[in-house]
């Protein structure tokens, strides 16, 4: 069934693409063999990551996108994360609100997607879901971040090219920009600059990407430009494009497209070990360790020592 | 732990507002749901394409101007046409007891009246997406 699924989606069958989308973001069993069959398939499409506080205009930027973008003719596939709640594990997603693509456009295939508890900016599965996208043809992937994030930066190793969308309002200055997020912009884009202030925010960047050494050879473009007016949203594709013809002039495609895979296979490896460790045994033991480490029988340091040997003697690797 | 359920909430017709919507939208995420939210003016083919995308297991509709029997029974059409007949219908609204009768028989798989409480909402929809999950694992 799950290979019936793969070949499907690759050969454009929507509704495969999104059970498929569905069966990987619950990592539900036959996920693997579908995401291993869309692998072999894909051809890598042009990621684009866009981070910034809620409110910042993001779907409303991804909107203005996707018109230009299937004006030239290319397909595009968005994943827009949203947060999950913590304490219910319920979740409002919203961004379809602001983005209005016509039903009937077969080059456009938009998709929203729950936090579940990951803190990075996107959800664990994210990066997955732009694999199936691109065995389902798709020539652009828009992953947009949830935005409050602790650190907004997991989406610029999913993304070739991340745009950090900021607006020119009061307390969104420069000066409170989160740890990090300077850091990860390839582009900056100022919007809502149809309200006063941008000019003054740009300058501010400015001063203050002056002040670091452009290490990677790129000085990062700040866009003052208008999401809902569709102003400037051309420029700030013209710059991505730039971004990328960067990023080939100093690395070769296929350098980055292995660092790109390096960091794939890594959260892959992990997500499995997670899985693996408390699917097994150890999974049931944890309340008889949560019983000991509240009574001071043991520390949770000393307990996630004994956890970690029995997991290697169980997968007869002992140390 | 059992995966959450995927709801789109869209609001159809002509008419201004989505208060009502918007907090039956926020009850079924406070409910534990992972809710798609799509905003006002949807058309029935905006609904149906939505819900395929996003492959959720139940599609609310929230509509207060008349016009419903056009409107779930287009729904409907779409979404079998689509191969996704499987997704459950609902709907809310000013909405009277015939067309309620007449609904149901089409396939609208539950339509709450004015004023129903979000709990009884959370409930109905909860019990309903369980069993028809019990129904696709016998498969
Ligand atoms: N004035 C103005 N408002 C905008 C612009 N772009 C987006 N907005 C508004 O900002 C609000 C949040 O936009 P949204 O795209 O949902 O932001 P997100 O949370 O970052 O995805 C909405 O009310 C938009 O209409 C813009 O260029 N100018
Ligand atoms: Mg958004």
């Amino acid at each position: 069934m799950t290979y019936d699924l793969a070949e499907k989606l690759v050969n454009g069958d929507r509704l495969a693409l999104a059970k498929a989308i569905t069966l990987v973001e619950n990592r539900a069993h036959g996920h693997e063999d579908i995401l291993e069959e869309c692998f072999r398939n894909r051809k890598p499409a042009v990621r684009i990551g866009l981070t910034g506080a809620p409110g910042s205009g993001k779907s409303t930027l991804v909107n203005a996108m996707i018109k230009l973008l299937r004006a030239e003719g290319k397909t595009i596939g968005v994943v827009a994360v949203d947060p999950t709640s913590p304490f219910t594990g319920g979740a409002l997603l919203g961004d379809r609100v602001r983005i209005t693509t016509s039903e009937s456009d077969e080059g456009v295939f938009i998709r929203s997607m729950a936090s579940r508890g990951a803190v990075g900016g996107i959800a664990e599965a994210t990066d997955d879901v732009a694999v199936l996208f691109e065995a389902s043809g798709k020539e652009y992937v828009l992953i947009e971040t949830v935005g409050v994030g602790q650190a907004e930066v997991d989406v610029a190793a999913s993304a070739d090219t991340t745009v950090l969308v900021l607006t020119p309002e009061a307390g969104d200055s420069v000066q409170t920009l989160k740890a990090g997020l300077m850091e990860v912009a390839d582009v900056f884009a100022i919007n809502k600059s149809d309200r006063p202030g941008a000019e003054r925010m740009a300058l501010d960047i400015r001063s203050m990407l002056e002040m670091r050494a452009s290490e990677k050879g790129w000085t990062p473009p700040i866009i003052c430009m208008s999401a809902i007016r569709g102003e400037k949203v051309d420029e700030l594709i013209d710059e991505i494009a730039k971004h990328r013809e960067h990023l080939a002039s100093c690395t070769s495609a296929a350098d980055r497209e292995r660092t790109y895979l390096v960091v794939k296979l890594k959260r892959a490896v992990e997500r499995m070990l997670k899985n693996d460790l408390w699917r097994g045994p150890d999974g049931s033991a944890l309340e008889k360790i949560a019983d000991d480490i509240a009574d001071g029988t043991t520390t949770p340091y000393a307990a996630a020592r004994q956890i970690l040997d029995r997991y290697r003697a169980r997968s007869g690797q002992g140390e | 732990m059992s995966r959450p359920i995927r709801i789109l909430v869209a609001k159809a017709g002509l008419d201004g507002h989505d208060r009502g919507a918007k907090v039956v939208a926020a009850g079924l995420r406070d409910a534990g749901m992972e809710v798609i939210y799509t905003g006002l003016h949807q058309t029935p083919e905006q609904i149906a394409e939505a819900a395929v995308q996003e492959d959720v297991e139940v599609v609310g509709i929230s509509s207060l101007a008349g016009a419903h029997m056009t409107l779930f029974t287009r729904v409907l059409e779409l979404l079998k046409e689509a191969g996704a007949g499987h997704i459950m219908v609902v709907g809310g609204g000013i909405i009277s007891e015939d067309d309620i009768v007449g609904l149901e028989k089409r396939g609208v798989a539950k339509l709450f009246g004015p004023g129903t409480e979000l709990p009884v909402i959370v409930d109905w929809i909860v019990k309903a997406v369980d069993a028809q999950r019990a129904e696709a694992a016998k498969e």
